[in-house]
């Protein structure tokens, strides 16, 4: 046990190391002028999709639950967030941690009510009521007065632009280390063995339905989080931004980074995001691109060609050790 | 007072009648066999002793306390433990991890020094680290403790589901058919095992099998099951030449 101990510490500093060096590379491209403007611009949407993923697979990695209204939980943060600092008048930064604060907490208020049918439902049939929420959330928030119906919300401050990286920055590893924590803990551990297998998970004394609603309620909060950094980077928000799309694009992003896999999705969503900008250049077949890259990586995963890969003498050993953190 | 006490027990789905005015009581540190033919109900009991069924009738008491209305996480709690029939373990999860989730209701912590890492989030997981090593350990299986379930051999998938049944400390463990598809050595080692076991901890066991050779070898007492109704009861010797239980389990 004490090597176990041994190697979760070096684990930890590494991954600390990683993060302040992306960290240094990132602001040292930024201020060295070195990003393009649209390069710069979509650090924010990385870092946000980011969260998004890590949350989402919470649910479907962690819990083993496919949902489909995560973009729900994002609209209700998102909104929550935008209507505080826009009727709020503090500094900046408090404004700005209220707000996010508040976002996460609506957010996981909604994941509660949306956790209890969850307790009667499995798979598919998960799926489409999740699916359903979304679209419930997205109608009412059209038709309501303080949301501004479908024209959305526009003055909101920029909060989390690339000019503030820094803190969009924290967030993000906040999120990744408080969902890596939670997931290796005794609750982590119980909701594990919900996704392994729930009649052994009860005969073993987990109480199954507190932990499913804990785990659609801590998903939520953060893609709350999310929502609020991503209403304070682009400005604009309406309620058709938030539809089912976006909570599939998210779904792609965990499922190619690998269910239950962090370091997969923080990777796949950094990929996921900056592809379809990369790809601007190739107009009509950007689409198409898009989804044969999509169908390429799905087959290299479930090959054995990566594996080989991993393996082989010639990958750089830096990289198979890296681990967690973005 | 015996330590579980099952009176009158019966359940029914739909028209059937599965199992009906089933009794039992089983003293402290006793090993007890539950045998009968395929579908005579005997995992049915085991289902209803744990809560995943509740009882149309009878009741359920466990060192007095009623188990009736409880569920299965509740039942385990009061001191009944199981393994499964057909094995279910936590598959994606390491060895170590799927007896570290059945402690989680003796070693406890909150959801703060689980995100914050607080120190008594450190104390803890080392304490259930011993706790695990220590209970992998009777089971030989500690130098496994970082191999996934999935890649266990399945002799020791069963004796790892034992293992983690064992850490939820229960006072009554249930086993459903444990040599199932054991060759003779390893039902052998079993054998030795489930005697360790009940020494050591201090449990009594009640055990569905087939084999009779391992039924008549570690078990103190039985009751044969037939059509959901107790066909016979006693000491194996006297239940396994009951010409009743030959005609309808046995065999000539």
């Amino acid at each position: 046990m004490k090597n176990e101990r041994n190697k979760f510490t070096k684990g930890k500093i590494i991954n600390i190391v990683i993060a302040v060096l992306i960290y240094i590379l990132i602001m040292a491209a930024l201020n060295g002028g070195m990003l393009s403007r649209q390069m710069s611009s979509l650090l924010v949407p990385i870092c946000v999709n980011v969260m998004l993923a890590v949350s989402l697979n919470l649910i479907t990695g962690f819990l083993g639950e496919l949902t489909l209204g995560h973009a729900g939980f994002m609209s209700i943060g998102a909104y929550a967030g935008s209507l505080l600092t826009i009727y709020l008048d503090l500094p900046m930064y408090v404004e700005f941690i209220i707000a996010i604060l508040v976002g996460g907490a609506v957010a996981a208020f909604f994941g509660f009510l949306i956790g209890v049918p969850v307790l009667r439902l499995r798979g598919d049939y998960l799926a489409i009521v999740t699916l359903a929420f979304g679209e419930i959330i997205k109608s009412v928030i059209n038709v309501i007065k303080i949301t501004n119906g479908a024209k959305g919300l526009n003055d909101i401050p920029s909060y989390s632009t690339f000019r503030n990286f820094t803190i969009v920055y924290i967030l993000v590893i906040l999120t990744i280390i408080l969902i890596v924590n939670l997931v290796n803990s005794r609750h982590g551990r119980a909701i594990r063995s919900i996704r392994d297998n729930y009649i052994a998970a009860e005969s073993v004394g987990i109480p199954v339905s507190k932990f499913k609603v804990m785990a659609f309620v801590i998903s939520a909060f953060f893609a709350g989080v999310a929502g609020v950094v991503y209403a304070h980077n682009v400005g604009i928000i309406k309620p058709t931004t938030f539809d089912y799309n976006k909570s599939i694009e998210i779904l792609v992003i965990v499922v190619l980074g690998g269910m239950g896999n962090i370091r997969g999705s923080i990777i796949a969503a950094t990929i996921l995001t900056l592809l379809p900008e990369m790809l601007r250049g190739a107009d009509n077949l950007r689409m198409l691109i898009y989804a044969i890259v999509l169908i390429a990586m799905m087959l290299f995963n479930g090959s054995g060609a990566k594996e080989r890969l991993i393996s082989s003498k010639y990958f750089p050993k830096f990289l198979k050790r890296q681990k967690g953190v973005e | 007072m015996a330590l579980l006490e099952v009176t009158n027990l019966g359940i029914s789905f739909g028209g059937l009648r599965a199992v009906d005015n089933f009794n039992i009581k089983i003293e402290k540190g006793q090993l007890y066999g539950l045998i009968g033919p395929n579908g005579a109900g005997k995992t049915t009991i085991f289902n209803l002793l744990t809560g995943v069924y509740q009882p149309t009738d009878g009741t359920i008491a466990l060192d007095g306390e009623v188990l009736n209305g409880k569920s299965p996480a509740q039942i385990c709690q009061s001191g009944i433990s199981r393994t499964f029939q057909n094995i279910r373990l936590f598959h994606e999860m390491t060895v170590l991890d799927n007896v570290k989730a059945a402690l989680h209701n003796q070693m406890t912590y909150s959801l703060a020094d689980t995100f914050f890492r607080l120190p008594k989030y450190r104390k803890k997981e080392d304490e259930m680290n011993r706790k695990a090593v220590e209970i992998l350990k009777v089971f030989d299986l500690d130098s496994h403790a970082d191999h996934l379930a999935a890649n266990l051999p399945y002799g020791k998938q069963r004796k790892l589901e034992i293992a983690r049944a064992l850490a939820t400390n229960p006072k009554l463990l249930l086993l459903d058919e444990p040599a199932a598809g054991m060759n003779p050595n390893e039902t052998a080692e079993l054998m030795d095992t489930i005697k360790l076991i009940r020494d050591q901890f201090d449990i009594t066991v009640l055990l569905i099998e087939h084999d009779m050779k391992l039924v008549s070898g570690i078990c103190e007492y039985l009751t044969v099951l037939n059509f959901g109704t107790e066909l016979a009861s006693g000491t194996p010797n006297v239940v396994l030449n009951n010409p009743v239980v030959i005609t309808a389990y046995l065999g000539e």
